[in-house]
């Protein structure tokens, strides 16, 4: 779709998954066996079928580029468009710009040499199989000048605490956009707006010494604009602590979650070549996700298991999110654990959590 | 383009008869294997792990699957600026057209296509064979002896060896005789259908072959003998390590439950040879609470709520509440619904079985492979009957 340009924004994302993130930012923290957060939000990209997307890209990014790659993954290696993975850049000297709007202001190219008349932008804490194309046609059904995206939340959880909420009217305007903790209308950080408007106000923002574009736009001129909200049913997860990121990886082992997720439409993610499961003779596995290139000979229950992880006879990983190529060896028992990349247990270790709050161990330890 | 030493020609023009049903529409290098493989994704993986960057795929029947699979090669390391991997399906020239009359004919169809990388030999592979090869070692081998042709041979029981074309060679491996299936073998050292020519030598030979009337244009009944004829030197090269012909059900079963030992004598997951597929990009297998699985290969996207034993499960399989999986090659997207019973079978890709079904239990021949698909369940000679 040519008409609409995709803006990543993780600038004013936190990296709050305290080992997980020491080294990498949020989006590229690896979920649900064999995802990275980012893909969630490139797929739905790629689905709307948007001739380029732009990510903004701060800090700790090494690992995320080597994902993303060209793009191959999510069709966005183009001759036309594409991916554009845009770090920040500083080579201004007039240039007083600061907190996102630096990076719009120093990629006003990107903006302008793409034929898109609007621009979606989204982050990527948020979990979600949106349909973008929906959105729009919805955005222009009601002549706005921004729509923003929410779900309205049955039960809410700490997770949702530091999302803002949106208040409508019977018109689905959005008339206050807080912090509100009891609403129930979480903001899932998507928006649509025109590129003219879009780069009038990055000016306008810059010469008045703001800062962040949504809040300084958006949030503070709800009575100039006119702002619709539109309201996503499916599956939602934040994952913006330890503690979300370990409950929402879990609660995919419910069907309902796995299904609504994966089944309507795959999620795209960088391809490994890796051999599928082998489950030895010794093997006792129930209520888990298990990516491919495992060899398991142990017991699993109620885990994720990433790809290329082994467990060996007599282990036992229970309540656990295992990710790439970790071994565990004989007879080590791991409960409520985090475990990330390549991680070696010895023989008859017990590592064990609390329900509430794993144990997380870092990347490359040997224990 | 540029010289390479050595150009690789892989036959993937089989139509696989005796796979059945499994080949009906489809070339036998694209049957599946292993879970998440196609036959053809072995010679090939085996090139680019050799170092080998062009490839002439040589195709015939029913091509579509292979053509639309192999694509630009990229999922082989193959999508090369300079060379690369290149289907190459027969085609109508000046004097007429007809298809690939032999192993050799095809080859000999492609001169041009080889001539043009001006190469100094020529690997000829054939795409129905299992098995993990460093074709560079063999082709140090090859240049070592100086040799016309090199043919990778395995050593094979003797009973076994009148369904193979048997070398005899003297001690130091040099070829002086090719049986071809011969019915008294005087040894057991098999052809595996993998070639170094050459590139001047078999071309000579392939030219004068390509006019003779009454050959049949294969490189073991016509090409190889017209060699050891003419004095060239002729080395086999001995093969350690698995190796298997998928030619048939019983075989391509055998293959698949010998990837399911505890230590596999095929090892899929050696980071050092991977054998490259195309991903078919499922999400991770859900295995649930109530399900079993042991001794058996799980692909991603499937939902096991059953037991699978000592199985191979492709991906986007669904096995259903109180369904046994036993001794089974279930092929991409098959749906099991509950309480099947499923024992010493394939079942072929995107069939539905339908709750309570049985397969392949009482049987009354015990060796036979049942063959399942959409429509051979509904004949009552299967051996599949609802209760």
């Amino acid at each position: 779709m040519k008409e609409l340009l995709g803006v990543i924004n993780l600038d004013h994302e936190l990296d709050k998954l305290n080992e997980l993130t020491y080294f990498r930012c949020g989006a590229a923290v690896p979920f649900a066996s064999r995802y990275r957060l980012i893909d969630f939000v490139l797929s739905n990209m790629m689905r709307a079928e948007l001739e380029s997307v732009g990510l903004f890209v701060r800090r700790k990014y090494r690992s995320l580029m080597d994902h993303l790659g060209d793009g191959k993954s999510w069709d966005m290696n183009r001759k036309h468009g594409g991916l554009f993975i845009l770090p920040p850049d500083w080579n201004d000297p007039t240039d007083t710009s600061i907190g996102d709007l630096q990076h719009y202001h120093n990629n006003l190219d990107f903006f302008k040499r793409a034929s898109a008349k609007y621009i979606v932008f989204s982050g990527s804490q948020h979990i979600n199989t949106v349909d973008l194309q929906d959105v729009f046609q919805y955005h222009l059904e009601k002549g706005a000048d921004a729509t923003l995206v929410y779900k309205a939340i049955d039960q809410l959880q700490p997770e949702h605490d530091p999302c803002l909420r949106l208040e409508l009217n019977d018109d689905n305007l959005v008339t206050e956009i807080h912090q509100e903790k009891h609403h129930p209308n979480v903001y899932l950080d998507i928006f649509i707006m025109e590129k003219k408007v879009f780069l009038e106000q990055v000016e306008y923002c810059i010469a008045h010494g703001e800062s962040f574009f949504f809040r300084d736009v958006i949030q503070k001129n709800r009575a100039n604009f006119k702002i619709a909200g539109y309201e996503y049913k499916g599956y939602h997860a934040v994952i913006n602590s330890l503690e979300s990121y370990y409950k929402n990886s879990l609660e995919l082992l419910k069907q309902e979650n796995y299904r609504e997720l994966f089944q309507k439409n795959p999620v795209q993610t960088k391809i490994k070549y890796e051999a599928p499961t082998r489950y030895l003779d010794s093997a006792n596995v129930s209520n888990s996700l298990v990516a491919n290139g495992c060899i398991i000979g142990g017991t699993v229950e109620n885990s994720v298991i990433f790809r290329g992880v082994q467990v060996r006879e007599g282990a036992r990983i229970i309540n656990s999110v295992i990710m790439q190529k970790c071994i565990i060896e004989e007879n080590a028992v791991i409960e409520n654990v985090i475990m990330d990349k390549d991680v070696h247990l010895s023989k008859e270790r017990i590592l064990v959590g609390d329900s509430k709050r794993p144990f997380v161990i870092a990347k490359s330890s040997k224990i | 383009m540029k010289k390479k030493e050595m150009v690789a020609m892989l036959l993937a023009g089989g139509q696989g008869k005796r796979l059945k049903g499994l080949t009906k529409s489809l070339a036998k290098p694209a049957v599946y294997f292993g879970g998440t493989y196609r036959i053809i994704d072995f010679p090939l993986s085996n090139c680019s792990n050799s170092g080998i960057d062009t490839v002439g795929v040589l195709t015939q029947y029913e091509p579509l699957v292979l053509h639309s699979y192999i694509g630009v090669g990229s999922d082989w390391d193959l999508n090369r600026k300079d060379g690369g991997v290149f289907v190459l399906p027969p085609h109508e020239r000046e004097n007429g057209s007809s298809w690939y009359r032999g192993t050799a004919d095809a080859i000999y169809r492609n001169l041009k296509f080889v001539d043009q990388f001006d190469p100094e030999h020529v690997l000829i592979l054939s795409g129905d064979h299992i098995y993990k090869m460093d074709y560079n070692a063999m082709l140090q081998y090859h240049k070592s002896r100086n040799a016309d042709c090199t043919i990778s041979v395995i050593d094979v029981s003797l009973e076994e060896a009148s369904r193979f074309g048997i070398l005899n060679t003297d001690e130091d491996l040099k070829i002086y005789e090719f049986d071809e299936k011969p019915a008294k073998p005087k040894s057991t050292l098999a052809s595996m259908g993998v070639y170094i020519f050459k590139w001047d030598v078999l071309r000579k030979h392939l030219l004068e072959d390509g006019e003779k009337a009454n050959s049949s244009h294969d490189f073991g009944k016509d090409i190889i003998p017209l060699m050891l004829e003419d004095g060239n030197s002729l080395y086999a090269y001995p093969y350690v390590g698995y190796w298997r012909d998928v030619g048939t059900v019983s075989s391509l079963w055998e293959a698949n439950m010998d990837l399911l030992s505890d230590h596999p004598p095929l090892n899929l997951n050696d980071p050092n040879w991977r054998i490259f597929t195309r991903n078919p990009n499922q999400a991770a297998q859900y295995v649930a609470p109530e399900a079993k699985v042991s001794s058996c290969i799980i692909n991603e996207g499937c939902i096991v709520h059953g037991e699978v034993k000592h199985s191979v499960l492709f991906y986007g399989v669904e096995v259903g509440e109180g369904s046994v999986i036993t001794d089974s090659v279930i092929m991409p997207k098959v749906k099991i619904g509950k309480n099947v019973r499923i024992h010493k079978a394939i079942i072929s890709e995107n069939t539905v079985i339908e709750d309570y079904m049985e397969i392949g239990i009482e049987r009354e021949n015990e060796d036979e492979i049942l063959l399942i698909d959409n429509r051979s369940k509904k004949r009552k000679s299967v051996a599949a009957k609802t209760i």
